[in-house]
């Protein structure tokens, strides 16, 4: 479903992500895990088309993806929710939720939109609850629902997500990943981005981990879980059980 | 009481003026975070083409009116394309310096069309002035204010209930957000310039009858409303409309009751206060950060 080869991003003369090539196919969460500057966020802005100066291919179903910018990559059918959520706070949740569907909305697919929104809703009721509220006054968990049911708004194939446990408790967290299995379930396709390697490799079907801008790992998330430098890297604990037990 | 009432209808007037132009001000830098130095001149434009159009060409109020605001928006989209856009660095002291350029531009063109004489036409309508405790209304001052606040109205109708005006806001608020739910950032910062020049062309099509344009009138106009949405919140919608009438109100006051001379230094004395005290506006639309 994507392909990227060979990819390469640039930020002026820095290369953050060294000429990468990774597969997503239909219907799989795919997890990137790695540290902070590893290049994992530079990789979602060179899909979503925030970053337009990167080398090499990046295809989406039958669409390259060079030169798209953000609203041709949404209207191809792949959003991102960004990494910090970047609602509207001012603005209620009904009106982030309508423009969620902007790219819809202007191909008059009027009741597409409505089900989109019973969609989202029945994903998250508490969004409902909330639905005239100014998006700023909502908690962290809720603005983070906002912003994965804003991007769900314009009926994407391809579902990116930055980073969407920063700065949410673990219950929030597990909560997050059961709905990401959910929408997996639904027939979505999910590149997942985490530093919480252990709450992404639980909810992914295969996993790549970034270091300096290169992938140096790949697999299947069981086989990550349980991989020694993958548990001494990015499972604290894991790893320190791990040590015992040697 | 008759001479106070005369003062404030005066200023009331004025405010609703300015209050329009700072509207312009304020919806192009909410979308944009750019403030227009050749708004003013937009203002004269509107103006003069109001004059031509019902003095010279003879069109009655209502359709020049129409073809006045829609003419000096597509000028303003023009200007967008050809002097904002095709700017390889848009840093925001280029993209002001370009519109400082604009405005001599703009004024210097006004010049050669319309001459250096001043202009009249009629009022709107040919009612007599109202007498309310002595003090007289013109017509026109009703036209001017019921104007100012129907065209606030439909903006903030705009933005609260059309999509589009809710793409704008949201643009406003995060052009990287907008942009990556598919919002066209270019083409929001393209309309924010037509809606601004747009209400530039409203304020100089409403003050033609009660001023006597000429190509000149727009630098000072222009600074006034810059001031006035400084004074109630540049960004802010009400703020710029609170701070259009406040400016006209006072001014005018000042001028009554201290001195004539005051008419222009009230403005920038308020700005001077508001920069100092309250830069983000009495209304505060957008954070202010000092240096």
């Amino acid at each position: 479903m994507l392909r990227i080869r060979n990819l390469k991003c640039f930020y002026g003369q820095i290369m953050a992500v060294k000429g990468i090539t990774l597969s997503v196919r239909e219907k799989e969460i795919i997890t990137l895990i790695g540290a902070n500057g590893s290049g994992k966020s530079t990789l979602m802005a060179a899909i979503s088309g925030l970053l337009p100066s990167w080398s090499g291919e990046i295809r989406f179903e039958e669409n390259d993806l060079k030169g798209m910018d953000p609203p041709a990559v949404v209207k191809a059918g792949i959003s991102l929710v960004p990494e910090g959520r970047l609602i509207f706070p001012p603005m209620s949740v009904y009106d982030n939720l309508v423009l969620g569907a902007y790219t819809m909305l202007r191909s008059k697919a009027r009741n597409e939109v409505q089900a989109s929104m019973a969609a989202v809703f029945d994903l998250f009721p508490i969004l409902k609850e909330r639905c005239s509220q100014p998006a700023g006054t909502l908690s962290g968990g809720e603005q983070q629902m906002l912003a994965i049911g804003r991007a769900l708004m314009a009926k994407p194939r391809l579902l990116l997500l930055d980073e969407p446990s920063m700065g949410l408790a673990p219950m929030l967290v597990e909560k997050i990943m059961g709905v990401l299995l959910t929408l997996r379930e639904k027939g979505l396709t999910i590149l997942l981005v985490e530093q919480n390697a252990r709450a992404a490799l639980s909810v992914a079907d295969r996993g790549y981990v970034f270091e300096t801008g290169s992938i140096v790992l790949e697999g299947a998330a069981d086989d990550l879980l349980s991989d020694t430098n993958v548990k001494r890297a990015y499972l604290g604990k894991d790893y320190e059980e791990f040590d015992d037990e040697n | 009481m008759q001479e106070f009432l005369q003062y404030l209808f005066s200023g009331i007037t004025n405010g609703a003026i300015y209050a329009v132009i700072a509207i312009g001000f304020s919806m192009l830098y909410r979308s944009t975070d750019l403030i227009n130095f050749a708004h003013g001149e937009f203002v004269m434009i509107g103006a003069m083409t109001m004059v031509t159009l019902t003095v010279a060409v003879q069109v009655p109020v209502m359709p020049a009116f129409i073809i006045t605001v829609v003419g000096v928006s597509i000028l303003g989209l023009v200007f967008e394309r050809m002097a904002i856009r095709t700017v390889r660095r848009p840093e925001p002291i280029v993209l002001i310096i370009i519109t400082v350029g604009a405005s001599i531009f703009l004024r210097g063109l006004g010049m050669l069309v319309w001459g250096k004489d001043s202009h009249t036409m009629p009022a709107f309508t040919a009612h007599p002035p109202l007498d309310i405790a002595g003090a007289r209304l013109l017509a026109q001052s009703i036209w001017i204010v019921a104007i100012a606040i129907a065209v606030a109205a439909c903006l903030h109708l705009f933005y609260k209930r059309t999509l589009t005006g809710k793409a704008m806001h949201a643009c406003a608020i995060n052009k990287q957000a907008a942009w990556l739910v598919g919002i066209p950032s270019k083409l929001m910062t393209l309309l924010a310039f037509g809606l601004s020049t747009g209400m530039g062309a409203v304020a100089g099509v409403i003050i033609a009858p009660i001023t006597m344009p000429a190509y000149d009138m727009g630098s000072m106009l222009g600074l006034k409303g810059f001031c006035a949405a400084m004074l109630g919140g540049l960004g802010s919608l009400w703020g710029s409309v609170l701070g259009g009438f406040l400016l006209g109100i006072l001014e005018a006051l000042g001028v009554g009751f201290v001195s004539s001379g005051l008419k222009d230094a009230t403005a920038f004395l308020l700005l001077l206060l508001v920069l100092y005290f309250r830069p983000g506006g009495l209304i505060s639309a957008v954070k202010v950060k000092r240096f």
